[in-house]
């Protein structure tokens, strides 16, 4: 059987005594993409965090290409990793942000070279050179050194996307990318989205944009309180829900 | 006075009669209010120049024979040294106490709390009498093993006032600037070390890289202040006899009992030193504040 890149089983999560994911399952494939949807507070988002281990799992089995994500197994127990060891798993896997969070005293071809220079030591002009390539290929090749502040929020997210790029992950997490956008700059990103799925990337997505799942997703999972309502692709959520909160969910979003 | 500009008008369709018109002149309102508080405080700061200038009691001779004094040079050397090292050292010792203000353990946290609270809640006077009598509290100090070997010790009376004034100087900076730094570490956003993260770097990695230059756009202009305090904070000293510029002043008016000339000696020259440091510190800041957009002035 072909290895799964995300495999996720009985995904449980607190914050306190609240329980927000309720024991999540997901499987993606390799050049797949998922997209979560689901009213907020319903986990998705904390899932999300889950997968590159910025948020810690409480129970369940949580995989992304094979190598567990923050733990390696002994018996049958997991330990944590150590800082340096989960923090180079984490660097074969990108994510792109809500509010971008470039790093704001750097230049937008700082952003992308910081990665590279930073995690895999890669030589300066090398840098340089990757970065203006992923800056050319997301359109921005004339904004390599403009400041985060003299971006707009549809170039941030961008700068963003070609910043996870140059790390060359084998999967892309993206945390509602266009939630915090103008509605005419949501476009853009999603134009970027869209060319790396076509590219082969695998992904997965936490959006709103009910448009963009349907055309780029192969696997569309609904959430709700911490749990999957309904799974399944494009044609049977979106046009065809069977659960009546989803059916709910995506009258509300139109 | 009328100060005028000429701003061309985009001649655009519209109701008003000047439709059409290429230039208008703009006249400014005039200012009266402006104009009679300048005249005011211009006044005031001639008649404070004068009554200084004209008043034979400030010696001005000797203010200007004494500035160059051998003494005084010295002892501004020392006052430069008091403010450069206890600076230095209370810069790192404050970054590490506010990276244990910032980490998850509780004792950790609960140390650096303890420090501060005590560094912070006695005053400098009291702690460097405090440095400067060690020994009759520790005739010995020594580091080691409790109950295992020594690994260098030394004699209480070895503790020079010089020795006495970086320690106490020292260890009081380093509770404010743990402060500072904590401050401005928490005025980034936790998405920058986060984003860090996602990249793969290791939390020390992410803080040294991504979070500390932009906590320094909030660090420095604090620390900056600090450095100018310093400075003047070192006259303290003079309490534990050690030489610095004021006690170097006060050595001579007890002999000469050119008490206020000395005292304008020491003024000048720590008005001096304070506007190098300003001047410092206005670099340093435009050089941090890459990245973020001119500031208008906010009056």
């Amino acid at each position: 059987m072909r290895q799964p890149m995300v495999l996720a089983e009985r995904v449980t999560k607190s914050f306190g005594g609240l329980q927000v994911l309720k024991g999540i399952d997901l499987e993606v494939g390799k050049g797949e993409v998922a997209c979560l949807i689901g009213p907020s507070g319903s986990g998705k988002s904390t899932f999300l965090r889950c997968i590159n281990h910025l948020e810690t799992i409480d129970s369940g089995w949580l995989s992304v290409d094979g190598e567990l994500v923050g733990y390696r197994r002994e018996g049958d127990t997991l330990v944590e990793l150590g800082g340096r060891e989960a923090a180079a798993r984490r660097a074969h896997i990108g994510m792109v942000f809500q509010h971008f969070n470039l790093f704001a005293h750097m230049t937008a071809a700082r952003n992308v070279m910081e990665g590279p220079l930073a995690v895999k030591r890669m030589p300066r002009a090398a840098a340089r050179d990757l970065a203006m390539r992923l800056l050319a290929s997301v359109g921005l090749a004339d904004k390599a050194d403009a400041f985060p502040s003299q971006l707009s929020g549809g170039q941030q997210q961008r700068v963003a996307i070609a910043r996870a790029m140059a790390m060359e992950p084998k999967l892309l997490l993206f945390d509602e990318p266009t939630s915090a956008l103008d509605p005419e700059l949501v476009s853009e990103v999603l134009e970027v989205m869209k060319s790396l799925a076509r590219g082969g990337m695998t992904m997965v997505v936490v959006t709103h944009e009910m448009t963009f799942a349907r055309d780029v997703a192969d696997q569309i999972v609904f959430m709700d309180q911490g749990a999957v309502v309904e799974r399944g692709t494009p044609a049977e959520v979106l046009a065809a829900p069977r659960e009546a909160r989803t059916r709910e969910f995506l009258a509300s979003v139109g | 006075m009328k100060s005028t500009v000429d701003v061309p008008v985009r001649a655009r369709p519209g109701p008003s009669q000047g439709a059409g018109e290429t230039s208008l002149r703009i006249v400014r309102r005039p200012r009266y209010g402006r104009w009679t508080a300048d005249a005011v405080l211009a006044l005031l700061v001639l008649g404070l120049v004068w009554s200084a200038v004209d008043n034979p009691n400030f010696q001005w001779a000797v203010v200007f024979k004494y500035l160059t004094n051998a003494n005084i040079l010295s002892g501004l050397l020392v006052t430069i040294e008091l403010t450069v090292i206890p600076m230095a050292l209370g810069i790192t010792l404050g970054v590490g106490l506010s990276l244990l203000m910032l980490s998850g353990d509780p004792w950790l946290r609960g140390f650096a709390a303890a420090y501060i609270w005590l560094f912070r809640g006695t005053p400098l006077l009291v702690q460097l009498i405090f440095w400067f009598n060690i020994s009759a509290l520790y005739p010995e100090i020594s580091l080691g093993i409790p109950g295992g070997p020594t690994l260098f010790s030394f004699s209480g009376n070895a503790i020079t006032p010089f020795m006495a004034a970086v320690i106490g100087l020292t260890l009081h900076e380093a509770a404010y600037m743990a402060e500072i730094v904590r401050g401005g570490v928490l005025s980034v956003g936790h998405g920058q070390s986060e984003a860090a993260m996602a990249l793969g770097m290791r939390r020390l990695q992410a803080f040294g890289r991504i979070t500390l230059p932009q906590a320094l756009r909030a660090i420095l202009p604090a620390t900056g202040n600090q450095v100018i305090l310093m400075l003047k904070t070192t006259s303290l000293v003079s309490v534990i006899a050690l030489p610095e510029l004021l006690y170097s002043a006060q050595i001579i008016y007890a002999r000469t009992f050119e008490i206020i000339p000395l005292l304008v000696v020491a003024t000048c020259w720590y008005l001096f030193m304070c506007s190098l440091l300003s001047i410092g510190q206005y670099f340093l800041e435009r050089r941090v504040g890459r990245g973020t957009r001119k500031s208008e002035g906010l009056l």
